[in-house]
């Protein structure tokens, strides 16, 4: 008679394939990678290393300084985010949280507009 | 459909139910010869007959050199199109250089054979004072049928090379003789 009841709860050992499966994959990665830069055959010369600059000389490095304001539209931009994520469980649960739960927000919301004043005052939202 | 199809012959080799046995060589060469991709080193008006040569009416890319490369590290032969001045040759040369082997040139046109109609105080007679050459494509312009000649006569030249060309002392005297020195 074939038992009724097929269904078991999934066992940590159920998830070895997986990473035998995984040290596999990596294994074979660093020995096609490995093989392929010992076995394989290159030449060196100080012209053919240096970096190819159309076949000029290169003068310098590469490193262009630039403007400051890309880099603080994408950290502002992570601060706020962060507040974001803080505010979807929040908004899942209020009716539990109730007036408490509404004036910890509240706080939590408020430290942060302070934040954005002083960054709004600062000018660093300007884009020119 | 059409009788006139020709289809790549195999190499010489054994074959058998479900099988075929041939020397590394000749496969190797086989593949090789049949997807070179070019970097285009036009200047001037040979430049303009290999952009008709691309264009679909003569179709380069259906020699395998569907890929133009302007950069040498990702570029199998070098096409030289054009006059190229004394003061270019060192950028010449070192593009050359940095393109990685197995490596071929085509000289497309006079005046990178030889200097073509300008024998004068600038220009450069000839790549070959630079670069080994493989192939020369004389022209002023060639035809696009030229150019495709130029470069089946490197293919063919492709096929047969052995794979130990690099390793042999002829080739590194060739490099040596004109003053690339690669270890």
């Amino acid at each position: 008679m074939l038992p009724l009841n097929k269904c078991r709860m999934t066992s940590n050992t159920d998830f070895l394939p997986i990473l035998i499966q995984f040290v596999f994959v990596a294994a074979f990665i660093a020995l096609m990678i490995g093989v392929s830069h010992y076995v394989g055959p290159k030449r060196h010369s100080k012209n053919k290393d240096a970096n190819f600059e159309c076949g000029v000389k290169q003068y310098g490095n590469a490193r262009i300084p630039f403007s400051v304001k890309y880099f603080l539209v994408a950290i502002l931009f992570v601060l706020f985010d962060v507040e974001v994520i803080f505010l979807y469980p929040w908004a899942v649960n209020f009716r539990e949280f109730g007036i408490d739960g509404l004036w910890k927000m509240v706080m939590f919301m408020g430290l942060l507009l302070v934040g954005f004043f002083y960054v709004m005052k600062k000018g660093a939202l300007e884009w020119e | 459909m059409a009788e006139n199809i020709k289809m790549v012959e195999a190499p010489e080799g054994f074959s058998g139910e479900g099988f075929f046995a041939t020397s590394v060589d000749k496969v190797v060469g086989l593949a090789r010869s049949k997807s070179l991709w070019p970097l285009p080193f036009a200047t001037s008006c040979c430049g303009i007959e290999f952009m008709a040569t691309m264009a679909p009416h003569y179709d380069l890319a259906r020699f395998g050199s569907e890929r133009p490369s302007f950069s040498p590290r990702q570029a199998d032969m070098l096409l030289v199109m054009g006059t190229i001045a004394k003061k270019m040759a060192p950028v010449l040369r070192q593009v050359y250089e940095q393109m990685a082997e197995p490596r071929w040139v085509i000289s497309v046109g006079a005046c990178a054979c030889s200097g073509g109609v300008f024998d004068t105080y600038s220009v450069l007679q000839g790549i070959d004072k630079v670069i080994p050459v493989d192939v020369y494509v004389p022209g002023c312009p060639p035809r696009p049928e030229q150019i495709l000649d130029g470069i089946m006569k490197l293919q063919e030249l492709v096929r047969t090379e052995p794979m130990k060309r690099r390793d042999s002392p002829e080739y590194k005297a060739l490099l040596a003789s004109y003053g690339i020195n690669v270890i």
